[in-house]
C-alpha cells in the first residue's frame, strides 16, 4: 500500500512536469497550428540557462530562476522574429520542417556550448520539501515539481480563462480572419505564444535537469514526450494536456515500479495507441461545432 | 475639400494574388455620420470594396495597386489590418464568423483588441442593451448560438471596438425576414444615437436603401449609379433589378425583361 501511495505521488509529479511541458506545445499548435519538433530542445535550453546562472556565474538560485524565465521568454519572442515571422502564409509543413531544423541546430549549438557530459545542479532544495511518511519518501524534487506544476498551470489557466490578452490569443486560434477584422494583433499573439512555450518549456527544463542530471540528449529526447502526452489529450486542449501528463505520467511511474523499468519508455505509446482507437482525436481533442 | 467627409475612394483597382483584378477604378465618398449603402449582384466587388477599406486584403493576398484610400485625409491603402482598425474602422466580416469555441461574453471581448487595457464594463452594457437577446446566451459558447444571435454578437463585438465607421458586410445573410427587419431597424439605430457612420453592402436592396442615405450600385467591378437613397429607391433601372419591381409597379413577363440591353448602357 506505501508502495502504491509513493508510485502515485511520484508518477502525480512526473505528471504535473509533462503537463507543463505540453502546455507550451499546445499552446503553438492551438495559435499557429504548428507541431513544435523542437519541443525537446527548447526544454534543454532551459535546463542550460539555469546551468549556467547557478553554476558558472554562481547566481542566487531565486535569480537565476527569475533569469532563466526572462530569458526564454525572450529567446522564443526572438525564434518567432527570426524563424517563423518570415514563413507566415506559406505551407504548414514548411514551417513544421522549419522547427525540425530548429532542433538540429539548437542541440549543435548546445553541444558545442556545453559539450556532451552529464552535468548536475548544486542540491538547492529544502531538505524539509521531503515527505516522509512510514514507509512512504518522496524526494524534494518530486515535491518541488508537483507544487511548481500546479502554481504555473493554474496561472496560465486563469491568464487564458479570463484576462484579455488570453482571450485574444484564444480568438486568433479560434477564426483568425475575424480576429483580424476586429484588430486583434496575430502577429503578436503568435510571438507571445512562443515566448510562453519556451518559458514553460524552461520551467520543466529545470526540473528535469534536477531529477534525472543534464545532458543535451537526454532532455532533448524527453521533449518528444509531450507527443503522446498532447495526442492523448487532444492536440487544442490545455485541459486535456494536463490530464494527459498526469495519466502518462502516473502510468510511467507505475509501470517502472510494478512490472520493469525498461518498458517504462514504451507504455505511453501502448496505451496511445488503445486510447486513439477509441477516441482519435484525443480524450479532449477539438470536437467540431458544426450548425446543420 | 468639405469638412464632413470620412473616407474617400478615389479610383481604386485591386489585383489578387497579382492576376485577377477585382476591382477596376471604384471612386465613392461616405460622409460623417452617414449610412451609405453599396449594392450589387454577386462578385460585382463590393465585398472586396470593403476588404480594401478595412486591409483585410493583405491576408488574402490582394492589393489596392492603384487609386488611393483616404480616411479622414490620411491615405490607408494597403495599410496592415491592425492599423486601420486603430483608426477605428472596423469591419463585419460576411457570414457571421463568430468565434466558436468562446463564450458569447468571450467574443464580445475580443471587441477591445483595439483599446487593450481600457476599461470595457459600460461598453458591455450598451451592447447588451441594443442587443438584448445576447444576455440570455451570455455564457454559452458562440458556436451554439442561432444566426440571429450570431449576428446580434458579431455587430455587438465590432461595437466594442467605438468604431468611427463600422463596415457591415451582408448582416442579412440567411435570416428571417422579421429578423432582418429588426437587425436594420438596429443599424438605424446605432447610426443614430452613436454617430456612427456605416457602410453597408447587401443584396436586400429594398431594406437597405430604406434606412441609408445614399447609395452605389456596383457591376463587374466598377460602380454604375451613385444617388441619394431616395432616389435610387425611385430608379426603374435599380427597381427592376435589385427591388424586384418593374416600373408599373406590376410584376413583367420574363420576355419582357431584356436586362442584358438594359445592363449593357451602365458599363
Amino acid at each position: 500500500m506505501e508502495f502504491f501511495l509513493q508510485l502515485s505521488i511520484q508518477g502525480l509529479s512526473v505528471g504535473f512536469l509533462y503537463a507543463l511541458a505540453a502546455l507550451g506545445f499546445v499552446m503553438i499548435f492551438k495559435s499557429s497550428s504548428v507541431l513544435n519538433f523542437a519541443h525537446g530542445e527548447l526544454l534543454a535550453i532551459g535546463a542550460f540557462i539555469f546551468l549556467a546562472f547557478s553554476v558558472w556565474l554562481k547566481l542566487p538560485i531565486y535569480l537565476s530562476f527569475l533569469f532563466t524565465l526572462v530569458g526564454a521568454f525572450i529567446l522564443g519572442f526572438v525564434i518567432e522574429r527570426l524563424f517563423l515571422r518570415p514563413l507566415i502564409g506559406e505551407a504548414l509543413i514548411e514551417v513544421i520542417m522549419l522547427t525540425v531544423g530548429l532542433a538540429a541546430m539548437f542541440k549543435g549549438l548546445l553541444l558545442v556550448i556545453f559539450g556532451g557530459n552529464l552535468f548536475s545542479y548544486p542540491d538547492f532544495l529544502p531538505a524539509g520539501l521531503t515527505i516522509r511518511w512510514g514507509a512512504i519518501n518522496i524526494p524534494p524534487v518530486y515535491v518541488a515539481s508537483f507544487i511548481i506544476g500546479i502554481i504555473f498551470l493554474s496561472i496560465f489557466g486563469f491568464f487564458f480563462k479570463y484576462s484579455s490578452q488570453g482571450i485574444y490569443m484564444r480568438s486568433v486560434a479560434d477564426n483568425q480572419p475575424a480576429a483580424l477584422s476586429l484588430g486583434v494583433h496575430v502577429r503578436r499573439v503568435f510571438a507571445m505564444s512562443w515566448a510562453i512555450a519556451a518559458l514553460v518549456c524552461a520551467i520543466s527544463g529545470i526540473i528535469l535537469g534536477i531529477m534525472n542530471g543534464i545532458n543535451v540528449h537526454d532532455i532533448s529526447v524527453l521533449g518528444l514526450k509531450v507527443f503522446p502526452v498532447v495526442i492523448l489529450g487532444g492536440l487544442e486542449s490545455i485541459g486535456g494536456a494536463i490530464i494527459g501528463g498526469l495519466i502518462i505520467g502516473v502510468l510511467e511511474t507505475f509501470t517502472g515500479g510494478y512490472v520493469s523499468t525498461s518498458l517504462k519508455e514504451v507504455i505511453p505509446y501502448i496505451v496511445l495507441v488503445f486510447i486513439l482507437l477509441v477516441k482519435p482525436y484525443g480524450l479532449f481533442g477539438l470536437v467540431e461545432i458544426e450548425r446543420v | 475639400m468639405e469638412d464632413n467627409l470620412l473616407l474617400q475612394v478615389n479610383n481604386i483597382s485591386v489585383v489578387y494574388s497579382d492576376v485577377i483584378q477585382v476591382l477596376k477604378g471604384v471612386s465613392l465618398v461616405i460622409r460623417k455620420g452617414q449610412i451609405v449603402s453599396l449594392l450589387g449582384s454577386n462578385g460585382a466587388g463590393k465585398t472586396t470594396t470593403l476588404k480594401a477599406i478595412s486591409g483585410l486584403l493583405k491576408p488574402e493576398n490582394g492589393k489596392v495597386t492603384e487609386g488611393s484610400i483616404e480616411y479622414e485625409g490620411k491615405g490607408i491603402h494597403n495599410s496592415s489590418p491592425e492599423t486601420i482598425t486603430r483608426l477605428g474602422i472596423i469591419q463585419v466580416l460576411e457570414g457571421r464568423q463568430p468565434f466558436k469555441y468562446l463564450t458569447v461574453e468571450e467574443n464580445l471581448r475580443v471587441g477591445t483588441a483595439t483599446r487593450w487595457g481600457k476599461p470595457y464594463k459600460k461598453d458591455l452594457e450598451l451592447v447588451y442593451s441594443y442587443f438584448q437577446p445576447l444576455v440570455a446566451r451570455k455564457n454559452r459558447q458562440a458556436g451554439f448560438c442561432s444566426g440571429g444571435e450570431l449576428q446580434m454578437l458579431v455587430m455587438g463585438r465590432a461595437l466594442m471596438a467605438h468604431p468611427q465607421l463600422l463596415l457591415l458586410d451582408e448582416p442579412s445573410l440567411g435570416l428571417a425576414p422579421f429578423l432582418v427587419r429588426e437587425i436594420f431597424a438596429i443599424v438605424k439605430r446605432i447610426n443614430e444615437e452613436q454617430k456612427t457612420t456605416i457602410m453597408l453592402v447587401e443584396q436586400n436592396a429594398n431594406m437597405a436603401l430604406l434606412i441609408a442615405h445614399y447609395g452605389y450600385v456596383m457591376e463587374n467591378g466598377k460602380i454604375v449609379m451613385e444617388e441619394a437613397a431616395t432616389n435610387l429607391r425611385e430608379n426603374p433601372d435599380v427597381k427592376e433589378f435589385y427591388l424586384g419591381t418593374a416600373s408599373s409597379g406590376a410584376l413583367k413577363s420574363y420576355k419582357d425583361v431584356k436586362s442584358y440591353k438594359r445592363r449593357k448602357r451602365w458599363l
